[in-house]
């Protein structure tokens, strides 16, 4: 009944649905658009900074030089970094929100349209600004080899590492760090204004008899996670002024020689840098409650415990920050306070696993690619959650840390955790986006390849942190060879599997420009309970909700 | 470009596990050679086997759903969507794992945080991109740079010397069974001294004194590098240290006492 009207109200509102050509994306404000284009971005930025990993990974081939300077290299891993970050899985999660989250609250666009405009328009130019050092640096090389000389004598772009730790990155750092600095406030506070609207939307646009435990998982996952955004990206903004600050101001905030702590940057930066693994992970833990219990055709099974282990999550998120510091001379009281809160994050998470299992135990299950994403998460999340308990152990920590088992540890939870997610729900929700069904033969191929690569590619990586490699070497000795070119072969055969993935969006955009109709049932997997599922057409037209519908006890999770 | 090629077949191969050339490498935590490192290693397998344990369990049940439960098996989706009981369960045994997992860790914390009762105290400066040695006591002073050619650097296809990137000319010497304390500061950037096989990795932060502790029970020669970012050439300072006997440790004191510059005079490493 709800769905007639709301079809009806589509069918109204063709005359003045999205604006042509450019205007249309610079000026919406509409929930759905946005939600594209922040997904845009991210795919773009993928492909920018996957293909710095290549170039990490291929001079990591053998011993020796095999082509860029240790110098480039470090701004590779930088780079990659900082964007797979902020630039990928940030905006990826941004998107799945804006796209998702009005319609399954039954909320016909989210609450702040404007500000969502501009939280979304910030970003580009953000990793622009990131960018431009590197751009410069690429166009002088070029210029270089046609005799001319652009920008002789500009320095390097950022080159210290994700985590920009003082003072290199201040006293020592090249003249790019303020780029970065300026680029990090803006994503700041893009991500801010996001979060506001995000939480403001839960809050107040809930359809009548949405209640707080009849919201989708995907939902509180994204409630908790802009609390958090809320909370410490002004502390990393403050962390980037400090910084400025010291650069060209004459503080001594992080300098030693003037009465300045390095030990004050690194708490002030993961202060921020804990709450933010679970910024990049809980989103993605609502896609996967979402896809388990759709597949499985059955309702999550401990639903109340789900949010409360959400919940717990980022509480505890926020008092462990020192577990990345254990070799810094921490006094023992604290590392054992932060042992111990470390290896307590291992209980909520360890139920969300067991849930997850135990939705799809007794289920009736069908292995379409979103699934395949999802067990693939479900089983290397888990890996990754292992190498994370070993990590919390603090003496082990000693010969853990700054090393290549750190780097296997958190591609582990980042690719087939986070990554992994949001393939899932690409898959998951591109039928219901454009009404057109990818090629599940593809996307099979695509979760294989992706799955059997990213093994391959960060599992040697284990081996070689714990024989002693160090992470962030342009070089290696001889014992770590064989591990290292299996992970760069991985790493290969992992970036052009992606191209498949681009193949596969691409074509469904192109179906749903054209205005082919495949007729797509609205509950496109016969499964999904959210609303988008059970009160909306597929494809979802440009405006949704516009009456607002009446959720009843069915319309639960 | 043949070689090349050949190269990634071969990488390709040992993925496949027809080559046998992973044999060289190793796949663990060395166990060392002091009761640090090997506490470090009991702790680490530990929390190793659990983790197994726990996947093995949690794995099984998954992959038998997945077998078992699906539609093209003719399964039906059941009912059932909650059961606090089994929440209480799988909330309680971890925990209690994981208290037994923190009992030792505690212990072992506690060891290496014990720096009292030294017989020798040696002061770690990490400079960009070399360590210096200071033996407080013995007035001994010295850096330790990169020995490995920059040629063979430079040019993957160069022979490369069997400690390629671990080799340095002036190693820190150490005499066997005593307890040395180090201690480590930085002259410039944030450094990290990281002796796998001794447990031991300590930061050496500008504006701070950190301690750590050695104990080696075993002569020989040990080797690790700088475990943090510390700018380009990162890679290129590694540690090596010397264990010998304590005669031999006297022997080397004395010549370094004899000769006050140190640094040409040191010790070449093998
Ligand atoms: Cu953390
Ligand atoms: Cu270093």
């Amino acid at each position: 009944m709800n769905l007639t009207d709301d079809m009806a109200t589509a069918h109204d509102h063709a005359d003045h649905g999205p604006a042509k050509g450019l205007k249309r994306w610079l000026f919406t404000t509409n929930h759905k658009d946005i939600g594209t284009l922040y997904l845009l971005l991210s795919l773009t930025m993928f492909f920018v900074a996957g293909i710095m990993a290549l170039v990490v990974r291929i001079e990591l081939f053998e011993p020796g030089k095999v082509w860029v300077t240790p110098e480039f290299f470090n701004q590779m891993t930088t780079l990659h970094g900082l964007i797979m970050v902020f630039g990928v899985i940030m905006p990826a999660m941004a998107g799945f929100a804006n796209w998702m989250i009005p319609m399954m609250v039954g909320a016909p666009d989210m609450a702040l349209p404007r500000l969502n405009n501009w939280s979304f328009w910030l970003l580009p130019f953000a990793f622009l600004l990131l960018s431009l050092p590197l751009l410069r640096e690429l166009v002088g090389m070029a210029s270089h080899l046609i005799g001319l000389n652009l920008f002789a004598g500009a320095g390097a772009a950022p080159d210290y590492g994700w985590t920009f730790y003082a003072p290199l990155s201040t006293t020592y750092g090249p003249d790019s760090t303020d780029y970065m600095i300026f680029a990090i406030h803006m994503m700041g506070i893009s991500s801010i204004l996001a979060a506001i609207n995000i939480v403001v939307t839960i809050f107040n646009m809930r359809a009548p008899g949405m209640t707080w435990m009849r919201l989708p998982m995907f939902v509180w996952g994204w409630l908790v996670t802009a609390f958090l955004l809320l909370a410490v990206m002004p502390v990393l903004a403050g962390c980037v002024t400090m910084m400025l600050m010291d650069r060209h101001f004459h503080t001594a905030f992080f300098e030693a020689a003037g009465g300045g702590d390095p030990i004050l940057f690194q708490h002030i930066f993961w202060f921020f840098g804990h709450p933010e693994v679970y910024i990049l992970i809980l989103p993605g833990f609502g896609i996967i409650s979402e896809v388990v219990q759709t597949f499985s055709r059955k309702r999550l099974f401990g639903y109340s415990f789900m949010v409360a282990a959400t919940i717990t999550i980022a509480f505890l998120g926020y008092i462990v920050w020192m577990h990345h510091m254990f070799t810094t001379g921490a006094p023992y009281a604290a590392q054992l306070f932060f042992m111990y809160a470390t290896m307590l994050i291992a209980v909520p998470t360890g139920v969300k696993v067991f849930n997850w299992v135990t939705t799809i135990f007794k289920g009736e299950l069908t292995f379409e690619t979103p699934m395949l994403f999802a067990l693939g998460f479900l089983v290397m999340f888990t890996i990754g959650g292992f190498s994370g308990v070993m990590l919390a152990i603090a003496p082990a920590d000693y010969q853990y840390r700054g090393s290549y088992f750190v780097v296997a540890h958190f591609h582990y939870v980042l690719v087939s955790g986070s990554l992994f997610a949001i393939f899932a729900g690409v898959y998951f929700w591109l039928p219901k986006w454009t009404g057109h069904m990818y090629n599940e033969t593809l996307g099979k191929w695509h979760f294989w390849l992706s799955a059997i690569s990213m093994n391959l590619t960060f599992f040697p990586m284990h081996f070689v942190g714990l024989a002693g490699m160090p992470r962030r070497i342009p070089d290696y000795a001889l014992q770590f060879t064989n591990f290292n070119q299996i992970a760069t072969v991985g790493a290969v055969i992992f970036g052009l599997s992606q191209l498949l993935f681009l193949a596969i969006v691409i074509r469904s955009c192109q179906k749903h420009k054209a205005g082919v109709n495949e007729h797509l049932p609205d509950n496109v997997w016969d499964g999904g309970r959210s609303l988008e599922w059970t009160r909306l057409p597929t494809p979802v037209p440009y405006h949704t909700f516009e009456t607002v519908p009446e959720i009843g006890p069915n319309d639960t999770h | 470009m043949f070689q090349w090629t050949q190269k990634w077949v071969f990488a390709l191969l040992s993925c496949l596990g027809m080559q046998n050339a992973l044999a060289e490498s190793t796949v663990n935590m060395p166990y060392g050679v002091t009761r640090m490192s090997h506490d470090i290693y009991n702790l680490h397998m530990i929390t190793f086997y659990i983790c197994c344990g726990i996947g093995v369990v949690v794995f099984s049940v998954l992959f038998y759903s997945i077998y078992k439960y699906r539609r093209s098996r003719g399964a039906k989706a059941a009912n059932f969507h909650e059961h606090p009981g089994v929440e209480i369960i799988w909330t309680l045994i971890p925990f209690l794992i994981l208290v037994g997992l923190a009992i030792p860790a505690t212990i072992v914390l506690k060891d290496i945080h014990n720096t009292n009762e030294s017989d020798l105290i040696i002061k770690i400066t990490g400079y960009q991109w070399k360590w210096k040695y200071e033996y407080l006591d013995q007035g001994i002073s010295f850096f330790s740079n990169l020995a490995t050619p920059q040629i063979q650097i430079d040019d993957p296809q160069k022979t490369k010397n069997e400690w390629f990137l671990l080799e340095v000319d002036n190693p820190m010497v150490i005499p066997v069974h005593k307890k040395v304390k180090i201690l480590l500061t930085s002259n410039d950037v944030i450094h990290d001294w990281w002796l796998p096989a001794f447990g031991v990795k300590q930061d050496a932060i500008p504006g701070y004194i950190n301690e750590n502790w050695i104990q080696v029970d075993t002569p020989g020669i040990y080797r690790g590098q700088c475990g943090e970012l510390c700018g380009a050439y990162h890679g290129f300072m590694p540690i090596v240290v010397q264990v010998v006997p304590e005669e031999e440790f006297e022997q080397w004191v004395a010549a370094h006492m004899l000769n006050k510059t140190a640094v040409s005079n040191g010790r070449k490493a093998t």
